[in-house]
C-alpha cells in the first residue's frame, strides 16, 4: 500500500513539474492511440455497416471469425505485423519497422475486429422498423444506413471506445514493432514494462496512473460528446411551444 | 449550440496540448553540460535521419548506451535509435536488415553472422567479466570456486530435495545465455538435460536487468555480466560469489555493421566513435565514480 501511495505522489509530481520525458511519452501514447482509433473508426465502422446490411454467403462465418479475433494476443498481431513490414518481408520496402507509424498500423489491425464486430452488434440492436421507415420516407440507401447508425450511436461509440482502450493499453505489439526506443517509440505501456523489469516499482505505478488518467479524460470527453448530441436531439424534437 | 461550442473548445485544447508537446517527432537533443567531446566551433547539427542499433541488454541496462547516445547524436547529427534485445534477437534483426548496427557479445553467433555474409567485420570495443552471483547465505557453498566446478555443484545441489539452491537462467538466446550454456557444457551436461532437471532451474526469458531482479526475488543464483550486476547492486540482495577474471568468464562486446544497412557511412561512424580514444576513455571511466569500480574495460584494437 505504501508503494502505491508513493507512486501516486510521484505521478502527480511528474505531471506538475513537467518532467519532459514523461510528457513526451504521454504525448506520444496519445498521438499513436488516438490516431489508430480514429483511423480504425473511419475504416471499420463502415465495414461493420457493410457486413451487417448485406446478405452474402459466408456472412455468418465471417462474423464468427471477427468475433474470434477479439481474442487475438497483441504479441501475435505484433509478430504478424513485424513479418509483413520487416525489411525481409513483403512490405519491407517502406522500411518503417521500429517507427511510430508502424505502431499505428499495427494498432489499427489490432482494433479492427473489435470495432467491426461491436458495430455489427450495435446495429443488430436497432429495430428494423427504423430502416424501413426511413426508406418509406424516401431515404436513399446511404441515408437509411445513416439513420440506423444514429439510432445505434451509443453502442457504436462504445465499439470505438473499446477499440481505443485496446490500443492504448496494449504492450505486445508496441514492444515488438516499436522497439521501445527512448525518445521515439517508447509509450506508457512499454515504459511501464521496462521500468518494472528494472525494479522501479514507484515509477511503473506512476506511469500506470497517468495512463488511467488519460483514459478517463478521453472517456469523459466521449461521453460528453454523446450527451451533447442527445440534448440537441431532444431539443429539436421538443414541440415548439 | 453552446454545449457544442464548449465541447469543441475542450477538444481543441486537448489537441493543442498534444501537438505542442514533443510527440512523434524525435526528441530535441539537449547537450549535456559536462560532456562535449567535440571542441569545434561548429554548432551541433540538427538531427536528420536515423541509425538503428540493436544492442545486447547488458549494454543497455547498465545505462552505457543512454550515456553515449546523446554524445553520438550531437557529434554526427543523426538520431540514434537503440533497441535493447538479447543478442539472439539482435542477430535476427541484422539478418532481416531491420537494424543498421549490432552491439553484441556472443562469439560463436558473431562468427556465424560473419560467415553468412551479414556483416564484414566484428570490432571489439569493451569487455568485462561474467560473474556468478547468488544469495549472501550461499546455500550451495560455491564461493570462490572455479566457474565450471561451481556449476557442477549448483546442479548437484539444485536437485537435492529441500535445498534452497535455485538458478535463474536468462533463457532468451542472449550472449549471456550462450555463456551460461558453454559453462554447462564444460561441466559435462547436455543443456537439454539441465533444462529438464528440475524446478530449481528457472528460465526467465528476460534481459539481464529483469533476470537479476527475479534472481533477487527468489534468492537464487544467476550468471550475470559484471557491469549490469554492479549497476543493479544497490537494488539487490545478491553477492558476487564466483568472480574470477580469467578467460573462461571474459565477456567481450563488439560492434558489427550490418551489410544490408542503407546508411553505411553513419554506421561506420558509429564504429569509429565507439573505438575512438576519447570514447574508449569515457567507457573505462563509466560508473567508476558512482560504483567505485570499472563496469567496462575498453579494448579497441585488441584481438579479443
Amino acid at each position: 500500500m505504501h508503494a502505491i501511495a508513493d507512486a501516486f505522489v510521484l505521478a502527480v509530481k511528474m505531471i506538475f513539474t513537467g518532467n519532459p520525458e514523461v510528457y513526451s511519452i504521454t504525448a506520444r501514447t496519445l498521438e499513436i492511440s488516438i490516431s489508430s482509433t480514429v483511423i480504425g473508426a473511419l475504416l471499420f465502422v463502415p465495414l461493420g455497416c457493410l457486413i451487417y446490411f448485406n446478405n452474402f454467403r459466408g456472412k455468418r462465418l465471417l462474423i464468427c471469425i471477427i468475433q474470434t479475433c477479439y481474442s487475438l494476443p497483441t504479441v501475435f498481431v505484433g509478430l504478424l505485423v513485424f513479418l509483413v513490414f520487416s525489411r525481409a518481408g513483403p512490405l519491407g520496402i517502406f522500411g518503417i519497422m521500429f517507427t511510430p507509424q508502424v505502431m499505428v498500423i499495427g494498432q489499427v489491425v489490432l482494433i479492427g475486429p473489435i470495432v467491426t464486430g461491436l458495430t455489427i452488434s450495435a446495429l443488430s440492436g436497432v429495430s428494423p422498423a427504423i430502416r424501413e421507415t426511413a426508406i418509406s420516407l424516401g431515404a436513399s440507401r446511404l441515408q437509411s444506413v445513416w439513420a440506423v447508425l444514429k439510432e445505434a450511436r451509443f453502442a457504436v461509440l462504445t465499439a470505438i471506445m473499446v477499440g481505443f482502450g485496446r490500443a492504448i493499453s496494449e504492450v505486445g505489439l508496441a514492444l515488438m514493432v516499436g522497439g521501445n526506443i527512448r525518445g521515439y517509440t517508447r509509450v506508457l505501456t512499454t515504459a511501464i514494462s521496462l521500468e518494472t523489469g528494472k525494479g522501479e516499482v514507484a515509477l511503473s505505478l506512476a506511469l500506470g496512473f497517468i495512463l488511467v488518467a488519460l483514459a478517463l479524460i478521453v472517456t469523459v470527453l466521449a461521453n460528453r460528446f454523446l450527451k451533447v448530441k442527445e440534448a440537441d436531439v431532444a431539443q429539436s424534437r421538443a414541440p415548439t411551444s | 449550440m453552446k454545449k457544442i461550442l464548449m465541447l469543441l473548445l475542450t477538444l481543441a485544447m486537448l489537441l493543442s496540448l498534444v501537438s505542442v508537446l514533443p510527440a512523434c517527432n524525435e526528441e530535441t537533443i539537449t547537450p549535456s553540460p559536462t560532456l562535449s567531446p567535440t571542441t569545434t566551433d561548429v554548432p551541433p547539427l540538427k538531427p536528420v535521419g536515423r541509425l538503428t542499433v540493436a544492442t545486447t541488454t547488458s549494454l543497455y541496462d547498465t545505462g552505457l548506451w543512454g550515456y553515449l547516445e546523446p554524445m553520438f547524436e550531437q557529434k554526427y547529427g543523426v538520431n540514434l535509435n537503440i533497441i535493447s534485445v538479447g543478442s539472439g534477437k539482435a542477430f535476427q534483426y541484422g539478418k532481416t536488415g531491420d537494424v543498421d548496427v549490432l552491439t553484441v557479445h556472443e562469439p560463436k553467433a558473431e562468427q556465424d553472422f560473419l560467415a553468412g555474409n551479414y556483416s564484414s567485420a566484428r570490432v571489439p570495443f569493451a569487455y568485462n567479466y561474467f560473474v556468478i552471483v547468488g544469495p549472501p547465505s550461499d546455500p550451495a557453498g560455491i564461493k570462490d570456486m572455479a566457474p565450471v566446478d561451481a556449476f557442477k555443484k549448483l546442479i548437484t545441489m539444485g536437485n537435492v530435495t529441500g535445498s534452497q539452491v535455485k538458478f535463474v537462467s536468462r533463457g532468451d538466446g542472449s550472449g549471456t545465455h550462450a555463456a551460461e550454456q558453454r559453462l554447462w557444457a564444460a561441466a559435462g551436461y547436455q543443456y537439454a538435460d539441465v533444462e529438464k532437471s528440475g524446478s530449481w532451474y528457472i528460465e526467465a526469458g528476460a534481459g539481464m536487468g529483469p533476470t537479476l531482479v527475479m534472481a533477487n526475488e527468489k534468492q537464487a543464483y544467476t550468471l550475470s555480466d559484471m557491469g549490469t550486476f554492479i549497476s543493479y547492486k544497490t537494488k539487490l540482495n545478491l553477492t558476487a560469489l564466483v568472480n574470477q577474471q580469467n578467460e573462461t568468464l571474459r565477456n567481450v562486446y563488439c560492434v558489427m555493421v550490418v551489410n544490408s544497412t542503407k546508411n553505411k557511412t553513419m554506421a561506420n561512424n558509429l564504429v569509429t566513435f565507439l573505438t575512438s580514444p576519447e570514447i574508449q576513455d569515457l567507457m573505462g571511466k563509466y560508473g567508476v565514480a558512482e560504483y567505485g569500480t570499472q563496469l567496462f574495460t575498453p579494448c579497441a584494437g585488441q584481438n579479443l
